[in-house]
């Protein structure tokens, strides 16, 4: 009975979807109010009959209903309630649902912040949802469906990955989600404002928050996949450049260029089609990573829970948003080439020009790196992967002017700079670079460190110190009496930016200077490596609610004092017999040292795997950073202001103008 | 004539597009699966297994001798293999004695899957432990050999088989392998 009130549900917020974007996009297109008038309504009905499918599926899973085909593969009786609810979106046509569900919010958030917006273009942007979110209803009720019926019901059921067993991995899906759909937004602004043939200040100051917070969600989302991966996988490392972590990184550059470019589309009214683009690219990449992902075009033979029918359909569903959108484009973008303004080489519109071009390069090299595979495939050239080397050797190249323009260009004016100002800002943290570079190069000039460590430190500490000079010099002009403001924006991209610097040291130092050795040890025997020495103390059976495996117990010395007792595990669970190897992380400070349990070598031998890894945290630290500093810019009193505009009403002819408010200088 | 340039321009990233998903499209639609198996062309390695449906029986290397087999191993948790099932029903109606070899699975569900889909297996040796992973170097579902008369392994084919592959390779195969039989 649940099972099919779920799918009417389900069949029901389709038609909401249906209807919204019917009468959204029409609506808008004949200018009757009427018709307009059904599409909020429609946005909040789809919320509602979403969340109502989605909680009778979530019902489903708690209460191990095995009659329904997608709970008995994947829900079992055995596991923890919370990994009961969390297992919903466990597998496909689960993730499916969660995905239209975060569509649905987002569609009315947009829906609740739209009313200050002209209905026509409030319309267009919500028709435009609507419509994607239509796709991936047809997606789901044609190939995916998570309420068919088993019968007769299995009598025990499956399991979840047990490897996704695990709190982190609960909230990570969630979070990377609420970034990929939420780029629809900023596509959706775009194609509505591309349809209205219209772009104009007002546009990009409503799609910069949107566009941030998307950015925010998908920046938590991957920093919180990349710390899973590190404690739970059991070998070590944060990111493996694997097609997955590919697929969501790439909307990630790309929704960095947007939300630089947004800002000059906003306060100087240029770029207006390239950011058009941008925005159209960021969810169609987020689109590809789902193909990339849900197919198995790309991931070898071994993921073969692949059903080609879905690949397919998704395919198609990709094509034909982007192609659409991009023929709106082609359609439109020629009416934005008059453009507001010109500026000079030195000036802050340069410096997001080249900021746009190295994320794009760089989201074009992980693309290429991901795709290639694909292609030599195709046309018969035979099989091969892309490893990290590829991307070490590409992307990164590519990052390092990135970071020496990030400490410049906050401090170049719009329009035309001048170095002497440039110089005014910059000499202070200039010279305190150079101090510390020469220190730590005569401190350190005898570690060997490889060019690579050199070049990450001095790159990232260029980024930290030149990050805060804006809001220190407003602070000091204050406290000399001046009327000068701290926005939280100011403080956001700062933050962000200390952000990038953080996320640089982490980087270099954490691959360069760490060490691991694979050793194999029986009880009672020792190790030594990087300062610190293991002991291997015992190895006892364990056992959990549903696994069982062995725990070792190690004792690692510093400087002939305890350090720390730890105990990597290895589980292997029960129903259907996946291992997991729990590694033991201790430190969390300044270095990791980390221990994990590889495989029983006979004679009471274990094969052990060590890392020292320094500063490693940093990683993670700078990431969820750059999201704090994403939250803070999204606290500025600019967009609410924004959203307090009463526009005029147009109704009849072309879209009428909106005069943003007096802006400010940043 | 500058309007043209301009839309020239604007049309890059759609032609861009298209390109990539004919290329996407192709990819979906080829098969990564031919991978040499150093099995071809020697004898079965070992198989004893006990019978899926008469845990009391076993399976062992005898079923192959005498007739053109093919050996499919598959899981009722597979989603693939449900795909190649229709793809098995056919060449099973064809005459293609298909012997089924059911991989890290659980009894229950496995014979409650053939009894849903419909059973295109003479025989089905039940692989709790995914032993064949070791003899036969099986690491994955489905996959499926096709063995000559005397037991030797001819071809394999990793993923599910397309109804064309079954068609245009498969079939010719083994009505060739038993042509060579009857010559003999």
């Amino acid at each position: 009975m649940i099972a099919e009130i779920g799918l009417y549900a389900l069949i029901l917020a389709f038609l909401m979807a249906a209807g919204q974007t019917f009468f959204g996009l029409a609506g808008a297109g004949t200018r009757r109010l009427r018709w307009m008038a059904v599409t909020r309504p429609a946005a909040f009905g789809q919320l509602f009959f979403m969340a109502l499918s989605y909680g009778c599926l979530t019902d489903l899973f708690v209460t191990s209903n095995y009659s329904v085909r997608y709970v008995a593969k994947y829900s079992n009786a055995l596991m923890p309630f919370f990994y009961r609810v969390a297992g919903v979106w466990g597998a496909h046509e689960g993730s499916m649902m969660l995905w239209m569900l975060v569509l649905a919010l987002w569609t009315s958030l947009v829906a609740v912040f739209s009313r200050k917006l002209p209905v026509v273009f409030a319309n267009r942007v919500l028709g435009v949802l609507g419509a994607i979110a239509c796709g991936f209803f047809l997606f789901t009720l044609i190939t995916s469906n998570p309420f068919v019926r088993l019968l007769p019901p299995a009598l025990h059921g499956g399991t979840l990955n047990p490897i996704l067993e695990d709190p982190l991995l609960v909230i990570h899906p969630p979070m990377l989600y609420m970034g990929y759909v939420g780029l629809s937004v900023a596509f959706a602004f775009a194609v509505a404002a591309l349809i209205g043939g219209r772009m104009d200040a007002a546009w990009a100051r409503w799609t910069r928050p949107w566009t941030l917070a998307a950015w925010i969600f998908l920046t938590i989302g991957i920093v919180l996949g990349s710390f899973w991966s590190y404690y739970e996988l059991g070998w070590g490392g944060w990111w493996f450049w694997d097609p997955v972590e590919n697929a969501s990184f790439m909307p990630w550059l790309i929704a960095t260029a947007l939300i630089h470019s947004l800002a000059v589309s906003e306060k100087r009214g240029a770029f207006k089609s390239w950011t058009a683009l941008l925005a159209i690219a960021g969810f169609s990449l987020s689109l590809l990573g789902t193909f990339l992902v849900r197919s198995g075009v790309l991931i070898s033979i071994h993921a073969f829970a692949m059903d080609p029918k879905r690949g397919m359909f998704i395919l198609v569903l990709l094509g034909v948003m982007s192609a659409l959108a991009l023929a709106v484009y082609i359609w439109r973008a020629p009416l934005l080439w008059e453009d507001g303004g010109g500026f000079r080489f030195l000036s802050r519109e340069t410096m997001i020009l080249l900021n746009n071009i190295l994320l794009v390069a760089g989201a074009g090299a992980v693309f290429i790196g991901t795709i290639y595979p694909l292609f030599i495939e195709v046309f018969g050239l035979g099989r091969l992967s892309v490893g990290p080397p590829y991307f070490d050797h590409v992307f990164i190249p590519i990052m390092f002017p990135l970071f020496f323009l990030i400490g410049i260009g906050p401090y170049l004016s719009w329009k035309s700079g001048s170095l002497r100002s440039l110089f005014r800002r910059l000499w202070i943290p200039a010279l305190l670079w150079l101090l510390a570079s020469l220190l730590l190069l005569l401190l350190a000039l005898d570690s060997h460190w490889p060019l690579m460590t050199w070049l990450g430190v001095f790159f990232g500490s260029w980024v930290l110190l030149t990050a805060f000079i804006e809001p220190v010099r407003r602070l000091w002009l204050r406290f000399r009496g001046e009327p000068v403001r701290l926005p939280s924006g100011v403080l956001g991209m700062s933050l962000a930016h200390f952000g990038v610097g953080v996320i640089i040291l982490g980087i270099t130092v954490s691959t360069t200077l760490g060490v691991w050795r694979d050793m194999p040890l029986k009880p009672g025997q020792s190790y030594r490596m990087a300062g610190f020495r293991y002991r291997f103390d015992a190895l006892r059976p364990a056992r959990g609610r549903n696994w069982t495996g062995v725990r070792a117990t190690f004792s690692i010395f510093h400087q002939g004092r305890l350090f720390a007792v730890v105990h990597p595990e290895k589980r292997h669970f029960f129903p259907d017999g996946g291992t997991t190897t729990n590694a033991a992380i201790v430190g969390g400070g300044l270095h990791d040292l980390f221990v994990s349990l590889g495989n029983p070598l006979g004679k009471g031998k274990w094969s052990l795997r060590f890392r020292y890894e320094p500063m490693v945290i940093f990683v993670w630290l700078g990431g969820l950073l750059m999201a704090l500093g994403g939250l803070l810019a999204l606290a500025d009193r600019r967009y609410r202001i924004a959203l307090e505009v009463r526009p005029f009403l147009p109704i009849e002819g072309a879209d009428e103008r909106v005069d943003a408010p007096e802006e400010e200088s940043l | 004539m500058k309007r043209r340039f301009r839309y020239l321009i604007g049309g890059v990233p759609l032609v861009f597009v298209i390109g990539l998903l004919v290329a996407l499209w192709a990819g979906l639609s080829h098969q990564p699966s031919i991978i040499p198996s150093p099995l071809i062309g020697r004898s079965a390695p070992p198989l004893t297994l006990p019978r899926l449906a008469h845990p009391g029986r076993q399976v062992t290397r005898a079923v192959f001798e005498h007739h053109v087999t093919l050996l499919n191993v598959w899981a009722s948790w597979c989603v693939s293999c449900e795909y190649e099932h229709p793809t098995l029903l056919w060449l099973k109606r064809h005459g293609v004695r298909i012997i089924g070899l059911d991989y890290k699975d659980h009894r229950a569900p496995a014979l409650a899957y053939l009894k849903k889909h419909g059973n295109p297996y003479v025989e089905v040796a039940y692989d709790r432990k995914g032993l064949a992973t070791i003899n036969w170097g099986v690491y994955g579902t489905p996959e499926t050999f096709v063995l000559g008369p005397r037991g030797h392994i001819r071809y394999k084919y990793v993923g599910p088989i397309p109804l064309s592959v079954a068609r245009r390779t498969i079939l010719p195969l083994v009505q060739r392998l038993r042509l060579d039989e009857t010559r003999s």
